[in-house]
């Protein structure tokens, strides 16, 4: 029998079915003692509270941040000070504690049902789920699964909810299938940081404790009990897929050379924070192709100090050592907010002071940032990269800006770290006029995402005009090839940090116009080797004179 | 001692999600009683469902009203956090 529901999490699981439903608890209907109830409030409060916490630090080392945020989201609610008065109200009217919980979860659940924002629509969730758990818990009920009865079970339940995934050893639960949530609830979230397929909007009514199961968290289905062919099949599938993952994590120490020998790129990461290096190590990552700054600047009420910003190059520098870490200087503009640097509307605010522009204007921004880039550079092999450069004196004035930094820093007794300065190429003229620019750096990255728009006089984020967005268009490869060529007259590398980097369609491309280093986000790192070391040189020149001379394959003309 | 401020949200997510848990954890670590009006409704800045609730979008103001010994610095604080976020 083959149930279809919905995908939320991929992966193929194989295993049998432990089907759990919560054990109907019994809870009284009314109470003379409000005092009495108060507290099992508050207790089942306090306890309630600990476990969460310890399921939060139990995410964040099995899924990380984000699935950890999930607890910390429920841990606000459940301390809500709303929540509490809302209970207390009516356990003051003879409610007892349990029932008072749920309906005071239910009615601010119900408010929450009723807004716009989807995203505050799905938080109505949060709610049922922190306040049900908390009448069970005061209930003396309890969340907990029990233990998985087979080697690879598959928990099959009708509501499935974030605690539960909490309690799941992903080497023994091969899968999760539940009536209840959808792609974007917590626990599709937590099951796709976890690794474990799953498929919700199920029915665990058509499935047996002990049923074989194959579930296709790509494609929503659920075979229940297989036959002998269907359960070779899944098998073969699972070993297929396994395979294909071995085969890649043991590319991770061979270098990206093409098949003959010819011609070699470094393998670089896009990362935008420091516990992002562990991914770019595990995926093979030569070096760090940009760091993007913003994460320290952004999202918080004030600019981050020197000591801050300090620490966290020095994390990335050291942990990558002596691998290359390109360090890009902060890049933002009219569009986004930053905290205590007032930033006057523009009209157009993506051709206005934005990237190493505003960055130079404001010593409140590259002062501490300098600081800190250039005493953490002993730890590591520090490169700085300018955003949005487009003349010669944009490089002068960042470098005076260094020399000055550096001689503030010895004048102090610290000794600032040696480093290399290149710029990122994403204004048309400086490909075109690249020689200058050539002579005044160490190294040029090609930012091919905002050179495609501003080539092409396109928002990629306008969905009327999106398909002309186009980084294969003979105008744009013009463009890299000229600043490829620059670079290596002037004796400099130059690598590609844009999304084109990572993109295995256009890697022939890239190493046939000759440049020397592709930096992308690590997860594509393996797949982008395996193009590499599959290609001839002979004809990744020959993809990339193509390139240069092909016809622009444009949206419809109107 | 009582305080009260205008300030427009700066946030792209307004006062939602991430913005709003930084918002009541800032909240939290004052002892004033702090309310904060949007459209008339208000709404304990403490409280997460409330926040939550009021559903403010960029762009508009709210109102910060904060009564109590360390009302002033809770008002700056939660300014602070309004006025600067970056998308």
């Amino acid at each position: 029998m083959k149930l279809t529901a919905h995908p939320a999490a991929p992966g193929l699981g194989v295993g049998r079915a432990q089907v759990w439903r919560p054990a109907a608890v019994a809870e009284p209907e009314r109470s003379d003692d409000p005092a009495a109830e108060a507290e099992r409030f508050r207790t089942g409060r306090a306890a309630l509270a600990a476990e969460l916490a310890r399921e939060r630090e139990q995410m964040a080392g099995r899924a990380g941040a984000e699935a950890a945020a999930i607890f910390d989201a429920h841990l606000l609610m459940l301390e809500d000070p709303e929540l509490e008065s809302a209970v207390l109200g009516r356990l003051a009217a003879g409610e007892p504690a349990g029932r008072a919980t749920r309906s005071a979860g239910e009615e601010l659940a119900a408010i929450m049902d009723q807004l716009e924002d989807e995203y505050l629509r799905l938080r109505a969730a949060d709610i049922r789920d922190v306040t049900s758990r908390l009448a069970m818990t005061m209930a003396g009920g309890s969340g907990s699964l029990p233990p998985p009865p087979w080697p690879e079970t598959v928990l099959v339940t009708p509501d499935l909810q974030p605690s539960h995934m909490a309690q799941l050893d992903p080497q023994q639960v091969t899968a999760v299938v539940s009536r209840s949530g959808g792609p974007t609830s917590h626990a599709a979230l937590l099951a796709r940081s976890m690794g474990i397929p799953a498929v919700f909007g199920a029915d665990p009514d058509a499935i047996a404790q002990g049923d074989w199961l194959v579930v296709d968290g790509e494609t929503g289905t659920v075979r229940v009990r297989p036959d002998a062919g269907e359960l070779a099949a899944a098998r073969a599938d699972q070993a297929a897929r396994q395979a294909a993952e071995a085969d890649l994590a043991g590319l991770r120490d061979l270098p990206a050379v093409t098949a003959d020998g010819e011609r070699r790129v470094e393998l670089a990461a896009n990362i935008g924070h420091p516990d992002e290096v562990a991914a770019a190590l595990a995926a093979g990552a030569e070096g760090i192709g940009l760091f993007r700054t913003e994460f320290l600047f952004l999202d918080r009420p004030a600019l981050p100090g020197e000591e801050e910003q300090y620490l966290a190059y020095r994390r990335v520098l050291a942990e990558m050592a002596p691998r290359p870490v390109l360090l890009r200087t902060l890049d933002v503009g009219g569009d986004k907010q930053l905290p205590g640097v007032p930033l006057a509307a523009e009209e157009n605010p993506f051709l206005g002071l934005r990237g190493i522009r505003l960055w130079l204007k404001r010593p409140e921004l590259w002062r501490p940032q300098l600081r800190a880039m250039l005493r953490a550079s002993v730890h590591g092999n520090l490169h700085i990269m300018l955003p949005m450069v487009a003349t010669v004196p944009e490089v002068a004035a960042a470098r005076a800006r260094l020399d000055e930094t550096a001689a503030a820093l010895a004048a102090e007794g610290v000794t600032p770290g040696a480093y290399k300065l290149g710029i990122m190429i994403e204004v048309p003229a400086a490909a075109m006029a690249a020689e200058g620019l050539a002579g005044a750096v160490d190294f040029f990255s090609i930012g091919t995402n905002d050179l495609t728009q501003y080539a092409l006089a396109v928002d990629r984020g306008n969905p009327q005009v999106a398909d002309l967005y186009q980084p294969l268009h003979p105008g744009v490869v013009a463009l890299i090839r000229a600043a490829v060529e620059a670079a290596h007259r002037a004796g400099i590398w130059c690598g590609v940090c844009g999304e084109l980097g990572g993109d295995p369609a256009a890697a022939a491309v890239l190493v046939g116009l000759g440049l020397d280093e592709l930096s992308m986000s690590p997860r594509r790192i393996p797949r982008i080797k395996q193009v590499v070391r599959a290609m001839r040189a002979p004809d990744a020149a020959a993809a990339a004179a193509a390139a240069v001379a092909g016809a622009p394959a444009g949206g419809p003309a109107d | 001692m009582a305080v009260e401020q205008e300030v427009t949200v700066k946030h792209a997510a307004g006062l939602h999600a991430r913005p709003a848990a930084l918002f009541v954890s800032a909240a939290k670590g004052f002892t004033a009683r702090i309310e904060v009006g949007a459209r008339g409704i208000w709404v304990d800045a403490k409280s997460i469902m409330g926040v939550l609730r009021l559903g403010v979008r960029q762009g508009e103001t709210v109102v910060l009203r904060a009564d109590g010994e360390d009302a002033a610095a809770a008002v700056a604080a939660l300014t602070a956090v309004l006025d600067g976020d970056g998308a």
